[in-house]
């Protein structure tokens, strides 16, 4: 095969892999304290959960945004976008879907490119040029051939679990009256172990959500060879966010993390490190590197 | 794609598969033998311009290249979706030089590292009764489907499901039927 024109980002994978095994470390201590103190029952916890959360995981943004899914004939154009792209990336084609609300933003869900949905609202469709609504969906289908709906699953299932175990603690363990003499140790102890990964997960998986979010746009920007078309997408799109209605935005922010561009309410600051989504100016340096890759000189 | 690199969101862009084009002259004669489907002399490259100058001097030069022997200039259009089109003009019954012309388009792009910019291909032909036929190359899969369109964004499904029958022997058929994708009003249909 003839020699690639776009170079693989090794920095970020390396942070993608350090961010991953911390995660990974954190699960393995909570689940030795789950089983060293609880034994039988916290073994049972944890597949419990697993098992949960990987069946919720499947369809929660779809239905909560309320996609539908659309034939060829109802939407021949997005179709067509994805057949193509499709091919060029030589991947099932997803189900497609389009929401009806103005907020202009697409997302990808479904756990395995079999089950994939892409999505986009009607508010997006309508803002966006062909070009960068093709960019649009390329970066969605880079989180469906990376298994994005996947990997974020099972990375947030440490955080998920944790805070479960942190509100069952705080609401009937702590306060109830205990029978024997070291109830109350081993209750303290789930506890803060479990606060404690709670607050490291949280961050993990917030800035693993972000690398996601950079390779999913390189990857897209290679795919289709056109980063400004993503980059103007970008700029569009996160300008109108902040300008839209705020019951659309109370509706829609617990599913940042499979958005486009998150919906953040006006006037809400969150700090970089608690975002699910790179900063814009990180996002847009990104892609004019990938831009100008393409235009060396063969 | 390994799981190692969806796992690490590295997805690498396909290449394309460019040696199944070569069998396309032999599939011709048996179509023609079989169903009374014959070409009509028209191919066409289609592709995904990338930003930047080095892709735009590039397809600038294949085009150059290839109008520099007497025949039909090679004409080039850009779809609604933003897809190249390179149309190439030979006789009809001039099959192999037909594909050794978009053999040529696609191995220039993809020795200047831009195969996986390559879209599909597609080779013109009409069946007895006149009715358009194309024969789609997916570069990614190494594949061909038929596409028959009638009038007014339709198929005919039924013919396509013939002809695939007949290829069946002389080419590598797409199996996954959600892949035969509709290029309405493609160059060279």
């Amino acid at each position: 095969m003839a020699r690639s024109r776009y170079l693989p980002d090794r920095g970020l994978t390396a942070r993608m892999v350090f961010t991953m095994f911390l995660l990974g470390l954190l699960f393995v201590v909570l689940g030795a304290v789950l089983i060293r103190y609880l034994g039988g029952l916290g073994l049972i916890l944890i597949v419990g959960f697993l098992v949960a959360q990987w069946f919720f995981s499947d369809r929660v943004a779809l239905f909560s945004m309320g996609g539908k899914e659309v034939s060829p004939q109802e939407a021949p154009e997005l179709h067509a976008m994805i057949d193509r792209l499709c091919a060029l990336a030589d991947m099932p084609k997803p189900k497609v879907a389009i929401a009806d609300s103005d907020v202009p933003n697409a997302f990808a869900t479904g756990r395995s490119p079999k089950r994939a949905v892409v999505c986009a609202t009607t508010g997006i469709m309508a803002r966006l040029e062909p070009a960068e609504l093709e960019g649009v969906l390329s970066h969605e289908l880079s989180h469906v051939a990376h298994r994005d709906v996947t990997v974020m699953t099972i990375a947030s299932f440490v955080g998920v679990l944790a805070g479960f175990l942190t509100r069952i603690a705080l609401y009937s363990g702590m306060g109830s009256r205990r029978g024997n003499d070291n109830g109350a140790p081993v209750v303290l102890i789930i506890t803060l172990v479990s606060v404690v990964v709670y607050a490291l997960s949280f961050l993990l998986t917030r800035a693993l959500s972000r690398y996601r979010e950079l390779a999913a746009d390189r990857a897209g920007a290679v795919l289709t060879g056109q980063p400004s078309a993503l980059a103007s997408a970008l700029v569009k799109i996160s300008g109108e966010m902040a300008r839209i209605p705020s019951r659309d935005l109370r509706q829609a922010e617990p599913f940042n993390a499979f958005f486009f561009t998150p919906a953040v309410a006006p006037g809400f600051s969150l700090s970089t490190l608690f975002s699910t989504h790179p900063t814009i100016e990180r996002r847009l340096e990104q892609l004019s590197k990938i831009s100008t890759e393409l235009g060396r000189p063969a | 794609m390994s799981w190692l690199d969806r796992a690490l969101g590295r997805s690498k862009p396909a290449a394309p598969d460019l040696d199944q084009l070569f069998a396309v002259p032999d599939a011709a004669l048996t179509l023609e033998a079989a169903v009374g489907v014959h070409p009509i002399g028209l191919g066409s490259v289609s592709f995904r311009a990338a930003e930047g100058g080095a892709f735009a001097s590039l397809t600038k030069d294949v085009q150059e290249l290839l109008d520099a022997d007497d025949g039909p200039k090679v004409e080039r259009s850009v779809d609604q979706f933003g897809y190249t089109w390179l149309l190439v003009r030979h006789q009809p019954d001039d099959m192999p030089g037909l594909v050794t012309d978009l053999h040529a388009i696609n191995s220039t792009l993809q020795d200047n590292g831009f195969g996986p910019s390559l879209l599909c291909s597609l080779i013109g032909f009409r069946t007895p009764s006149d009715a358009k036929l194309g024969l789609v190359y997916l570069y990614k899969r190494g594949t061909f489907y038929p596409f028959a369109p009638t009038t007014d964004q339709q198929r005919d499904n039924a013919l396509e499901l013939q002809i695939r029958g007949q290829l069946a022997n002389d080419l590598q058929v797409e199996p996954d039927l959600a892949r035969w994708f509709p290029v309405w009003g493609a160059p060279g249909l």
